[in-house]
């Protein structure tokens, strides 16, 4: 046994415990943003990551920002919303609603998809390229969601560093693409802009899942590695809007390490491919014309 | 001396193998919650817990979110996830960015659980080849847990136990066939 130099000090970790509250608090006192009901761990990460990018000694200091100074907002909720994604992420899952989601959705005569945490729009992009080789864009209309309004206009901007187009394309081509990812954007200097066509049947919109209820039918919402946020009443809260937002037999699509295990509400959905984590709303058989 | 119920360990180059041996000489009978994080490239986790399940005295299995650590149980952070522990000591996922440019990384495993452990944790840093796990071994340490090092110079990769020893030193610091023996004696009682 070696007896080695200890430069570990015992911490106050309750201290940043109380101020994370206090900031947590701040944010839904201030400007009605509750984080309350999100996982801790993961909430905790990110509210010190943002109190380092800041440069604030303390997290207080970021609560003083926020009482006092409004543009200081987006800034927090850029540092507590959903991280960005890939395209085409998880390519086996886009693969599966390329050919056990889609031949479904065409017998609609008008198809409703919800992306619920868009995020900077990585997925939209990648949905409304599957319903383009799939010739059922024209009739879809897609409501990408999130509460972030700087995320929402990342969105639909499209632009996204150039070196993240390679990967991008791997994932399209394993996700079954038809032709190359490069048909689909243009590259000038560092950057790559999505073809603003993929655009013309997306609404992007402000809605938070936290606070905000149901405003459309979907066929399908996509909603992937946002729960893994959310502590288990809020799941299931999220779970319940969903069931409500879809039509009956309409598919529901998770992150492919989401669990509803602790989530009541799962109890509505039957799983089609339980792996990638597609269910459908209604008891086994639901659908089956 | 308060008796540790979890263990977390972290490796990356050359990790497999060296848990592979560490997992065939742990005591079928631990009652600890184990968990791992090791980096694997490509390597999916089904493949990484089946491969680990073949020489493993104990289960192995990936951790799940929003499920509690098993005692008895090893548990094997999902590739292209952070796993976290949270204070209720069940498991949760997380996609933000890369730490020490890594998903999943020791460093996040490491500092939550040390935070829903407290001295009732121990962490092990093995074989790797970046930094990744020194801050969190660091956590441990803090939170009044054991840390415990792998011999730099045993390691097919000596970086990662290197970085974890200057940043957060150890209580013990071994080669890997000792390691083994140590968290029986620690966690048997």
């Amino acid at each position: 046994m070696n007896e080695l130099a200890d430069n570990a000090k015992t911490p106050d970790t309750s201290l940043d415990d109380i101020e994370i509250e206090l900031f947590i608090r701040a944010l839904k006192l201030r400007y009605g943003y509750d984080f309350t009901q999100y996982a801790p761990a993961s909430l905790k990460r990110r509210v010190l990551q943002l109190a380092h990018a800041q440069e604030a000694a303390t997290v207080s200091e970021l609560t003083t920002r926020l009482l006092h100074q409004p543009d200081f907002l987006p800034v927090a909720l850029e540092g507590l919303s959903v991280p960005v994604s890939e395209m085409f992420r998880d390519p086996d899952v886009f693969l599966a609603l390329r050919e056990q989601v889609l031949p479904v959705l065409a017998s609609y005569p008008q198809i409703n998809i919800w992306q619920a945490g868009c995020a900077h729009g990585q997925e939209v992009y990648s949905l409304a390229i599957l319903l383009e080789e799939a010739g059922l864009y024209d009739r879809t209309q897609i409501y990408a969601t999130d509460f972030n309004e700087s995320a929402l206009r990342h969105a639909q901007e499209g632009i996204y560093p150039a070196r993240e187009a390679q990967l991008w394309s791997r994932n399209y081509l394993a996700a079954g693409g038809k032709h190359t990812l490069a048909d689909y954007y243009s590259a000038r200097y560092e950057l790559i802009k999505l073809d603003q066509r993929l655009r013309r049947n997306v609404i992007f919109a402000n809605h938070n899942l936290v606070t905000d209820e149901v405003f459309c039918e979907a066929h399908l919402v996509l909603c992937r590695n946002v729960l893994i946020y959310f502590s288990d009443p809020l799941q299931d809260r999220t779970l319940a809007l969903f069931r409500d937002s879809l039509v009956r037999g309409g598919f529901l699509c998770l992150g492919t390490r989401e669990s509803l295990d602790f989530a009541p509400s799962a109890s509505d959905f039957t799983p089609v491919d339980a792996a990638r984590r597609i269910y459908r709303l209604g008891p086994r058989g639901t659908g089956k014309e | 001396m308060t008796v540790p119920q979890a263990i977390v360990i972290g490796c990356s180059a050359g990790g497999l193998t060296a848990l592979e041996s560490l997992f065939a000489h742990l005591d079928p009978g631990l009652p600890q919650s184990i968990a791992v994080c090791c980096h694997t490239g490509s390597a999916t986790v089904d493949l990484l817990c089946e491969l680990l399940a073949k020489h493993a005295a104990l289960p192995v299995e990936e951790a799940r979110e929003r499920s509690p650590m098993q005692g008895g149980v090893i548990h094997v952070a999902p590739s292209g996830y952070h796993l976290l522990v949270e204070t209720n000591r069940r498991f949760a996922l997380s996609v933000d960015q890369r730490v020490s440019f890594a998903r999943p990384s020791i460093d996040v495993l490491f500092e939550s659980a040390a935070e829903a452990w407290r001295d009732a944790l121990i962490g092990v840093v093995l074989t790797g080849a970046n930094s990744d796990g020194a801050n969190g071994l660091l956590r441990v340490r803090q939170c009044g847990g054991i840390a415990i090092v792998q011999e730099p110079l045993d390691a097919e990769s000596p970086a990662m136990p290197a970085a974890a020893l200057e940043r957060a030193g150890a209580d013990y610091c071994l080669p890997l066939a000792d390691i083994a023996p140590l968290l029986n004696r620690l966690c048997l009682p």
